[in-house]
Order: C-alpha cells, then sequence, then structure tokens
C-alpha cells in the first residue's frame, strides 16, 4: 500500500471517529440541558425554604432530590406523612446528605480546575456553610450524631493510574465541640479478640453514631473480609466485634444495628442482604427486602428503615419494617439520602 | 535523505554479545530514529490516552454514575497480576514463535480498544471487572511483542534513544487522557458514555495506526535455525548476558516499593492536603515525560547498564529524602522528580539492555521473561512492604527498603558482563 494511500485512509478513519466522538459529547450534553427539564410525572418541585431545625415544619424527610428538573441534586423538603408529594427544594447541592438535631453534612463537588474536587460541608439548620473540609476522594457515606455535635463521612480514594483498580477508602470524624478533626479513622487503635491489630490494608467506612455523642459503629475491612467495630471517640479505639458486616445504622433506641451482609450462594453482583442485628443477643435477622442494597440505611422510628435502589432516574427509596416481617414499599422515586427530622 | 527505514531490511546482523553492551565512542549526532519506533510510539501514546480515560472517570462512574461502591475490584487486583504475568510471556512466545509480532501487538491493542464499547454495555460490579480483566489481557499480550519491535526496528547502538522515545510518548498519553476525559466531563454533565465512546474511537485510531504505520514484518528464520520452541525460549536463561539483566532486574524488583506506598509515604511525611493526593502520580508521570528521552540517550552513551542502575540510585534518594522527614516545601517536588527519574531510566533502559541480550528470534520471549520476573518481583515486594508497614510501621519499613536497595545496587553493580 502506497504511503498516500494509507494517509488516506488514517484522514478519513480520523473524520468518522471525530465525528462519532462528537456526536457522543454533544448528545451527552444535551441530554444534560434535557436532565434540567422536568418530566411529566416526576415529582412536583418548587423552590422555597428547606430548615434542619427540630420542631420547623413538623416532621418531615429531607433528602438530595433526583428528579429531572432545575432542581436536580438540590436538598429538598417532603412532609414525614406524604413522601410521594411536592418537594420543596432548598438551591443547596449535595451528592450525599445526612442531618440530625439541626445539623447537616453535605458532600459536594466543587467545579473547577480540570480535575473534580469534593467538599465535606458542615450546615447549621439554615443550610449555611458552618465549616468544611477538602475530600481526598468520590463521597459516599455521610453522618451526623444523633445529638447533632460529629459529623463523620467516607470518601473512595482511587487515583493512581499505575495502581490500577484498587480503590480504598477514608473515613473522617469531626467533633464540632471541640473542633477536633480526625482525618482519618485508621489513626486509631484496632483492637481484635482483645490485642492492638495493625495492617497496612485497614480501610473503614460507614459510620453511625450512638446518642451518647460519643460512641460509634463502623465497617473495617482488612484481609478481604469486613468487619463490625464499635469505636469510642474518648479511648481513639475501634473494637472488632463481628464479621462479614457492612454499613451498619443504629436504631434510634440504640438496641439494634441493620446492616448489609453477603450472603454466600446470591449472584456476584448483588451479594448483600440487608439483617438486623439485636445488640443484646447478637442474633442477627433477615429484612424482608430480598433485593441486593448497596446503601447505608436510615431509620425513620425504632420500627422502619428506609434505603435506596437503583432506579430509572437516579435512585428510588424503599421502606421494610425492620424486624424482618412485612414487606417493602417504595418512598418515593428520584430520591437519595434521606434524613428524617421532627 | 537516508531515513534509516527498517521496514523489510532485517537489523544488521551482529552478534548479540556484542550488542549488550553500548559502544562507548559514540559520534555526537545519531541518525533518525526509526519510523517504526515513531509508529509505535504514536500508537502507545494513543491507546494510553485512551486507557487513562477510562482509569480516570472510572471510580467516578461507579459512584456518582452508578451508585456502586467500587471496593470489591481491590480483591480482584492480585488476580490480574498473576493471569497478566502468563499473558505477557504467551504474547512474547507466541510472537516470535508465529514470527508475528506486529499481529500479536494487534490483537492486543485491538482486544483493549474493544473493551471501551463493552463499558457502555457493562453496568453491574462483575460484569465492569470481566471487562477490566479482557483489557488487561490485551494489555498483557501487547506489551513483549511491541517492544521487540522497538528494539527490532532500532539500530543497536539507539536502542536507548528508541525505547526512550517511545516511553515518552506514551507517558504523554497518560498525561492526556485524564485531561480530556474531564473536560468532555465538564462539557457534558454525567457525561459518562460519552467518555467511554470516545475513549472507544481513541482506541480504533490507535489500532488502525498500528496496522498503516507499522510493518508488519515477518522474520524468516535461517535455514538452519531451531525453531522457537518453549523449551528453547525458557533456555534464554543459559545465555549469561540475560541471565544477569534478568537477575538485577528481579533483585532490584524485589526492593522497589510500589508507587501507591510512594505516594502514602510523601503525604506522611510532608502532610500534602488530601485533595492534591489524586494529583502526585501525575507529577511522577510528568518527570518521566520529561526525561524518558535524554536518559535513554544518556544509556546508549554511558552504558544501559550504568544508567539502569542511577534510575535505581535516583530511587534510593527519593527514599533517603522521605526518610529525613524534612518539612521543606520542595520536598515532594524533589521526591516525584527522582520518582519519574527513576522510572525513566530504568523502565526502556532495561529493555533496551535486554534486547542485546536476545538473538532475534526469539526477541519477544526474552523481553517478556525480563519484563515478568520484574513485575513479579515489584508484586512480591508490594505486599512485602504492606507486612513490613504493618509489623514496624512506615519508616522503619521504608529504612528496611531502603537499605535492601542500597545493597542490592552495590550487587548488581559487581554482576557486571566481562569487558566492562
Amino acid at each position: 500500500m502506497t504511503l498516500q494511500r494509507r494517509i488516506l485512509i488514517l484522514v478519513t478513519a480520523v473524520v468518522l471517529l471525530a465525528a462519532v466522538g462528537v456526536i457522543a459529547v454533544v448528545r451527552a450534553g444535551s441530554r444534560a440541558d434535557e436532565k434540567d427539564q422536568a418530566r411529566p410525572g416526576g415529582p412536583q418541585v418548587t423552590q422555597g425554604t428547606v430548615s434542619l431545625a427540630p420542631g420547623d415544619g413538623g416532621r418531615r424527610m429531607v433528602f438530595r432530590n433526583m428528579a429531572w428538573g432545575p432542581h436536580r441534586d438540590e436538598l429538598a423538603s417532603v412532609p414525614a406523612g406524604a413522601p410521594d408529594g411536592p418537594r420543596t427544594a432548598s438551591g443547596v447541592k449535595c451528592l450525599r446528605f445526612h442531618a440530625a438535631a439541626g445539623t447537616g453534612i453535605c458532600l459536594r463537588s466543587d467545579k473547577g480546575g480540570v480535575q473534580e474536587s469534593y467538599r465535606a460541608v458542615v450546615l447549621d439548620a439554615g443550610l449555611r456553610e458552618v465549616t468544611s473540609r477538602p475530600l481526598a476522594g468520590i463521597p459516599t457515606r455521610a453522618r451526623v450524631s444523633p445529638g447533632g455535635h460529629l459529623v463523620a463521612w467516607t470518601v473512595f480514594v482511587g487515583g493512581d493510574s499505575y495502581a490500577g483498580t484498587n480503590f480504598s477508602t477514608r473515613t473522617s470524624l469531626l467533633d464540632l465541640r471541640t473542633g477536633k478533626y480526625d482525618a482519618s479513622l485508621e489513626d486509631f487503635t484496632v483492637l481484635m479478640d482483645g490485642k492492638a491489630y495493625r495492617n497496612a490494608d485497614v480501610n473503614f467506612w460507614g459510620v453511625t453514631f450512638a446518642a451518647d455523642e460519643k460512641t460509634f459503629y463502623a465497617t473495617l475491612a482488612t484481609g478481604g473480609r469486613t468487619h463490625l467495630v464499635r469505636g469510642d471517640l474518648g479511648e481513639r479505639t475501634v473494637t472488632v466485634l463481628r464479621e462479614n458486616l457492612e454499613c451498619p445504622s443504629l436504631s434510634p433506641d440504640g438496641t439494634r444495628l441493620v446492616f448489609k451482609k453477603r450472603v454466600p450462594g446470591l449472584p456476584e453482583d448483588a451479594p448483600w442482604r440487608l439483617y438486623v442485628l439485636d445488640l443484646a443477643s447478637m442474633k442477627e435477622t433477615p429484612l424482608a427486602e430480598e433485593r441486593s442494597v448497596d446503601d447505608q440505611v436510615v431509620w425513620t422510628d425504632d420500627r422502619t428503615v428506609v434505603y435506596s435502589l437503583p432506579g430509572d432516574f437516579g435512585a428510588d427509596l424503599y421502606s421494610v419494617p425492620a424486624d424482618g416481617s412485612g414487606a417493602p414499599a417504595r418512598v418515593t422515586a428520584s430520591a437519595l439520602a434521606p434524613a428524617f427530622l421532627g | 535523505m537516508y531515513v534509516a527505514d527498517s521496514r523489510g531490511t532485517p537489523a544488521p546482523a551482529v552478534a548479540p554479545e556484542t550488542q549488550a553492551v553500548a559502544p562507548g565512542t559514540s559520534p555526537g549526532r545519531r541518525a533518525a530514529l526509526a519510523p517504526t519506533v515513531l509508529a509505535l510510539g504514536t500508537v502507545s501514546l494513543i491507546t494510553d490516552v485512551s486507557s487513562e480515560m477510562v482509569t480516570a472517570v472510572l471510580p467516578l462512574y461507579l459512584v456518582a454514575g452508578l451508585g456502586l461502591t467500587p471496593l470489591g475490584f481491590g480483591l480482584l487486583d492480585g488476580v490480574y497480576n498473576g493471569v497478566s504475568a502468563l499473558v505477557r510471556l504467551t504474547g512474547g512466545h507466541l510472537g516470535d514463535r508465529l514470527g508475528r509480532h506486529k499481529a500479536l501487538a494487534g490483537i492486543g491493542y485491538g482486544l483493549s480498544a474493544l473493551c471501551k464499547p463493552l463499558l457502555l454495555l457493562a453496568h453491574t460490579l462483575p460484569a465492569i471487572g470481566a471487562v477490566l480483566a479482557l483489557d488487561r489481557t490485551g494489555k498483557g499480550l501487547r506489551t513483549a511483542p511491541r517492544d521487540a519491535l522497538i528494539s527490532l526496528a532500532a539500530a543497536p547502538e539507539d536502542r536507548g534513544r528508541a525505547f526512550g522515545v517511545h516511553r515518552a510518548m506514551d507517558t504523554a498519553g497518560a498525561l492526556v487522557g485524564p485531561l480530556l476525559a474531564f473536560l468532555i466531563l465538564r462539557g457534558a454533565a454525567d457525561g459518562y458514555d460519552a467518555v467511554f465512546t470516545v475513549s472507544a474511537c481513541v482506541a480504533a485510531l490507535g489500532v488502525l495506526v498500528l496496522m498503516l504505520f507499522v510493518p508488519g514484518r515477518r522474520t524468516e528464520p535461517a535455514p538452519d535455525a531451531a525453531p522457537v520452541s518453549l523449551r528453547a525460549s525458557l533456555g534464554l536463561l543459559r545465555r549469561r548476558d540475560l541471565r544477569r539483566t534478568a537477575l538485577c532486574a528481579l533483585l532490584l524488583g524485589l526492593c522497589t516499593v510500589s508507587d501507591a506506598f510512594v505516594f502514602l509515604l510523601l503525604q506522611k511525611a510532608t502532610g500534602i492536603a488530601d485533595r492534591w493526593f489524586a494529583l502526585l502520580p501525575l507529577g511522577t508521570a510528568a518527570a518521566f515525560f520529561l526525561l524518558a528521552m535524554p536518559l535513554g540517550r544518556l544509556a546508549d552513551r554511558a552504558g544501559r547498564r550504568r544508567v539502569f542502575l542511577g534510575g535505581h540510585l535516583a530511587l534510593l534518594l527519593a527514599y533517603a529524602l522521605l526518610l529525613t522527614g524534612a518539612q521543606h516545601p520542595a520536598l515532594p517536588y524533589a521526591v516525584l522528580l527522582l520518582h519519574g527519574a527513576f522510572y525513566a531510566a530504568t523502565d526502556g533502559v532495561l529493555m533496551a539492555e535486554a534486547a542485546g541480550a536476545v538473538p532475534e528470534e526469539h526477541r519477544g520471549g526474552g523481553l517478556a521473561l525480563v519484563q515478568t520476573g520484574q513485575a513479579l518481583a515489584r508484586f512480591a515486594a508490594s505486599l512485602g512492604f504492606g507486612a513490613a508497614w504493618t509489623v514496624w510501621g512506615a519508616r522503619p519499613a521504608l529504612a528496611v527498603a531502603a537499605v535492601l536497595l542500597a545493597v542490592a545496587v552495590a550487587g548488581c553493580a559487581r554482576l557486571r558482563p566481562d569487558g566492562t
């Protein structure tokens, strides 16, 4: 083949491939515009005031609104009694969110520069920024303690192209009373079988706080296994309690944990089921949800939990009784990261 | 103008043993680079743009786009490493056996290109894992045949520079890829499918450049030559020069702390803010990019073995800087520069050195052997370092690694081939 012909083929291919690429980008761009248009049949969303203050506006659910339209990804509020009804959007965008006792934690992405960057922002009851910390990776879990004094969040750290597909997590804790900030739970002492345990592969995620504003539970992964740990903020220790337990969530009365667990025999792409663990008897009971849940649940009260499952337009929220009885029910579509305030 | 075009003309028949050492009396100006080397460099550049686009957005896609937790991948990584080593040896050997390095490289690049559109279809963690495994198979398959093609296209005394140019182009692609991906994501929010589609187009272009511009020279075996059997391939290690090169690569590889740990140590030592952490590998890559060609050229003149060992001294210096615990603002830059220099002085230079110790008909298999040995040694080192970090803590572990590296460099410096 002559050089001329080869160059001709190359130029033709470049033109064709460039056209395909440009079309793909333009289509993705216009689809983003489309997402700014509300869908017929979708939830009604209007701009308004969203408050995190207790007693301000009755019992309600505040969450990340994922419904298409101008208020997509904003924190929105609905009455707890009518979760599928019209939404009030706040104008504050968050990827992950949680709130309690007038304190909110919002993990958000800051567009700017070449790379995506993320921040964990502590919000007051009026959704104003109190303080913030830069994040090392992509936000995944966020929690506020019941009293509103402690916040915790987890990010995925990747970005090392030579390390390929190996991800790790970083979990940070911030005490709003003292300002004490623990950038990584990995600096805490891990106690396993009564002995200090150390390993470079230790990863933490999914913190849940107890009412004493000092104790917390979390997931510890090491050696390819996950564990439930109980942490003590004063002692700066975490104690390993149990194996095969991820993303615990403590009930408001502090007696039970709902968590996701890898169940052997389930398909690799859907390995998780929700279980409830009674902390007094350490007895596990499966919940009635039969789909694989990859989320940290929240409790609406002492009897019911709410969690997200992938939906047609982002994630949908479902609820199920926390004692293994009943059946899952859809709470609302296109919503993520709810917090129940009242 | 005479252009050193290797197409159709076999490389000068110099006995491999004499090629091992770069001639000390090199003229000031060299012939232009073989077009094959530039073509292969272009293919690597394009392919790396494509693959790094995907690597850069994959975690974001999994978490923000699909709502999955990507932790499960970590468990697969060890498996990939083992498979990748086997595939690499297979690719090198088959290229030799069939006398068709280009075809093997083409299959490897093609497999990886095929994976990009597949990502559009895979929405579950295992499916994405399978696509990534296929992508790595392609990478493993093509590496040794490609390096064999580079070494066969370049004049023996120019091999260091040829590999340097190739690695610089390769790294340039790795630097451009993430940039392109994030530009697309800025233009189109949640446009992961656009990133994958563009990545697929770029990869297809890479395969096309390979097919059109890399000559598919079929190495005709000499009439009296023994067939390229597996046994003969493994017998390569009986060659004293290759054995020494492989042994050095292995020994030094065993004392090399893996990149992820270097970046973690750097952050620990200097308290670099979390938000910059993901940019540290880019620093290493930038230094690698800038230094690959000059150091490859230096290797041709001053001796490849010397530059290879010098690269490890640069790494040793980086360890030492980390160990001083100095809080100087220049420390991260110095460490990343040394880390990049280490790659620039070792990655292509090792291939240039090894190529001289392997006869042409075994080039792919021979280079694969050295690469695989080094890769497995580094994998073992990373496991060992992780364990040492656990038992002794970060700084003592690094101190031990530094001492071992110093001993290994000294040992390899004594293991010279005769006559130098």
